[in-house]
């Protein structure tokens, strides 16, 4: 049996895409999890009402008679602002009152936030499937490789470049950044140097939201339809990513991404497709047990 | 007091709310003319619950002030003086504590309640026993997380796989053996506490978030096997015609078989009760807890963790087996459907809402979990809603639960009276 190279490049390309949302998604983690030391469990609800408000705003403005350019940013600026409003306001309420209690109780908080804000979307909005308006135009110059990959496939790896490319600039050479690292390598410290440390938190769960909102937006757009579950399913997947890749290390989450999106793709392509949710959690297990840091992690000593 | 610096806050808090739920509860897309209907009612009322909920601590300040303003006034017209020498009151426990740790009272309540459960289906209809059948099941599955996130703090989020597991056990043996109701029970339970080990032996070295996520992946992986796994399952569709408990090899008409089941149910859980009692106060049970408070220094003191935790798992899965085999043979049919993580996250919310580690606490989560939505019927579609606000509440303003454990302890005082006593 020959190898089939066309369905290889297919396969490949499409665990691309995935991989790069996995990886959007997977930043916020990662990144909440560097400096509070806690898994935000609520975070795919996040990516999910990204989309959802996306899909709100950009029904309203066609109904307003805006051009596609202007909806497309007026409401990606929308799904941002409210995506990090929702971040911000769920580790308010959630987490900061929790930040010296036992390591369950944050956790178990988190659990309840997210099933909080599925049920919440789930009766303010339907529980029915909505069709996602398709915002990204076919371009001309992708033509040649219609049969691999679409223009959509090919928008969700650019924005996931430039992307990361804004957040490692944020974190290398902006004053925020620097003290999220800060923040992030010594808590108590950071405080003692000045740092706003509430501040530094709220803004990293803002970045992360802000990140998840635009891979909500961008995947919703790719397969065409909202749920109030997409969110769930994706976040525990975006949480395997940036286990995989060693969580609190942000090019471990993208490499992480990147894996999975690849392995669910060829495990799919090559085996079966009903099962792609369990190849996600069975590589979650391996690397769990076989490397508990992470592809990019260090292992932590625990001090008594 | 309300100051205007409080009033602001209030107004800015609430603004942010209505904001925040503008677009989720405010609009809706017409799925039919893409129009947008708005339902700026819903944000109105966001912002108005906002600001009541918030000016509530401030209401019960000026509560207080007026009454110690009343308080004064009084002691002013009868000349006496308002300071008086308040005695410190000894720290007591709360009554239902302690009516546990005095015997005499435990035993009367126990037998009262037992008594009461043993004559409620004689008053009450089908439907309310059903329901009651229901809420004696979530006990058991309750009871059985308990050991494993109360006692041995391990958060378990795939637990409802556990449960499957039981109830495939026997809709599977039925179907392809005619294995009956009862030979399912321990064979259910025994399989559970198998798939506890399989799960368990991976994770041991896990710490709590991440053995949080991987316990959640194990139950969607259990999930979506059995919705796939056609040929053996039946897949979505799910395994129909499981017949009831026997009784004896008598026949039994319909509205005897639910009592039956009924008094089963009791019967189990009077047994889960009593072992779990007994497991808790013994080595085991204080090696979980042990384990619970700190690893390190449990290792330190001679005690095997591999051994504990996975002690721990089985012994937890077991219960959900026992709870499943018996769903299936009240529903008479199983689908992958019904174990779904909102059905984990219901039975961490009946564990975390009674009281992590109490017995009497989940009693009680349960019921008032499973009870409530069923009577208020119009409030069950907020089920999942206030489910998810019960966990955040709880952990932020009661973390031990409704219903806190009682520690046993030695008080140093009692010890040196009975010393005495036996001196004298």
């Amino acid at each position: 049996m020959d190898f089939d190279y066309q369905y290889f490049i297919e396969l490949f390309a499409s665990g691309l895409t995935k991989g790069s949302i996995y990886a959007l998604i997977a930043l916020g983690y990662t990144m909440v999890y560097g400096i509070v030391g806690l898994i935000n469990f609520a975070h795919g609800e996040i990516y999910m009402i990204g989309a959802f408000v996306f899909f709100l705003a950009s029904s309203l403005l066609t109904v307003l008679g805006l051009p596609l350019w202007a909806m497309i940013c007026i409401a990606t600026a929308a799904s941002i602002f409210w995506a990090g409003g929702y971040g911000y306001t769920v580790e308010k309420i959630a987490y900061k009152p929790l930040r010296s209690a036992p390591r369950l109780s944050p956790l178990i908080s988190a659990i309840g936030m997210s099933v909080f804000l599925q049920n919440y979307v789930m009766l303010g909005q339907t529980e029915k499937y909505l069709g996602f308006p398709e915002v990204i135009p076919e371009f001309d110059f992708l033509e040649p490789f219609a049969t691999t990959f679409s223009s959509s496939d090919f928008v969700i790896w650019m924005t996931t470049v430039i992307v990361m490319l804004i957040l490692t600039w944020i974190i290398k050479f902006t004053r925020t950044g620097k003290a999220m690292r800060a923040t992030a390598q010594d808590r108590t410290m950071a405080e003692l140097v000045g740092i706003n440390v509430n501040r530094i938190i709220s803004a990293t769960f803002i970045i992360g939201s802000a990140l998840a909102a635009v891979g909500g937006i961008l995947i919703s757009s790719h397969t065409g339809s909202i749920h109030y579950y997409i969110g769930f399913i994706a976040g525990i997947k975006a949480f395997t990513a940036a286990v995989l890749g060693g969580i609190g290390s942000i090019p471990g989450a993208v490499l992480g991404g990147l894996v999975l999106g690849m392995a669910e793709s060829f495990a799919t392509g090559y085996f079966s497709s009903a099962y792609e949710d369990v190849f996600a959690f069975s590589l979650l297990v391996l690397i769990l047990i076989f490397r508990p840091a992470g592809l990019l992690g260090h292992a932590e000593t625990e001090k008594v | 007091m309300i100051t205007a610096k409080d009033i602001r806050r209030i107004l800015l808090v609430s603004g942010w709310f209505m904001i925040l739920t503008f677009p989720i509860l405010g609009m809706r897309v017409d799925p039919l003319s893409d129009n947008i209907i708005w339902r700026l009612k819903n944000v109105m009322w966001v912002g108005i619950g906002t600001a009541v909920l918030q000016s509530l601590p401030h209401l019960w300040l000026l509560y207080l002030s007026i009454q110690a303003w009343g308080i004064r006034l009084w002691h002013h017209f009868r000349g006496t003086s308002p300071h008086k020498i308040v005695k410190k009151k000894a720290h007591r426990d709360s009554l239902i504590n302690r009516v546990i740790t005095n015997p005499r009272q435990r035993a009367i309540v126990c037998a009262v309640v037992l008594l009461l459960t043993i004559i409620y289906p004689q008053v009450v209809n089908e439907y309310q026993i059903n329901i009651m059948i229901m809420a004696l099941l979530y006990i058991m599955l309750g009871l059985g997380l308990n050991i494993v996130v109360g006692m041995a703090g391990l958060l378990d989020l795939g637990f409802v796989a556990f449960y499957a597991v039981g109830a495939y056990t026997y809709a599977l043996l039925n179907l392809h053996y005619g294995i009956n109701f009862w030979m399912a029970l321990p064979l259910g339970g025994l399989f559970a506490a198998i798939f506890g080990l399989l799960l368990g032996f991976p994770i041991l070295r896990l710490r709590g978030d991440y053995l949080a996520i991987v316990t959640l992946g194990f139950g969607e992986i259990i999930r979506v096997v059995l919705e796939n796994w056609t040929e053996l399952t039946n897949g979505v569709a799910g395994i129909v015609n499981i017949p009831g408990p026997t009784f004896l090899g008598l026949g039994l008409t319909p509205s005897q078989k639910i009592l039956y089941l009924y008094y089963l149910m009791v019967l189990f859980v009077v047994l889960t009760i009593f072992v779990v009692n007994r497991l808790q106060d013994s080595r085991l049970g204080r090696a979980w807890l042990a384990l619970r408070e700190d690893e390190i220094a449990c290792q330190a003191m001679g005690i095997d963790k591999r051994r504990t935790k996975l002690a721990a798992f089985s012994l937890g899965a077991f219960w959900a087996g026992i709870a499943g085999v018996v769903f299936a043979a009240q529903n008479r049919s199983v689908y992958p459907v019904s174990f779904s993580f909102l059905e984990s996250a219901m039975i961490l919310s009946i564990v975390v809402l009674g009281g992590m580690g109490s017995i009497v606490g989940v009693i009680f989560g349960a019921l008032i979990l499973i009870l409530l939505p069923e009577y208020l019927r119009e409030l069950s579609q907020y089920r999942m809603l206030f489910f998810g606000a019960i966990l955040v509440l709880m952990m932020i303003f009661r973390p031990q639960g409704l219903i806190s454990v009682v520690r046993r302890k030695y008080d140093i005082d009692s010890i040196k009276a009975e010393k005495k006593e036996g001196g004298a």
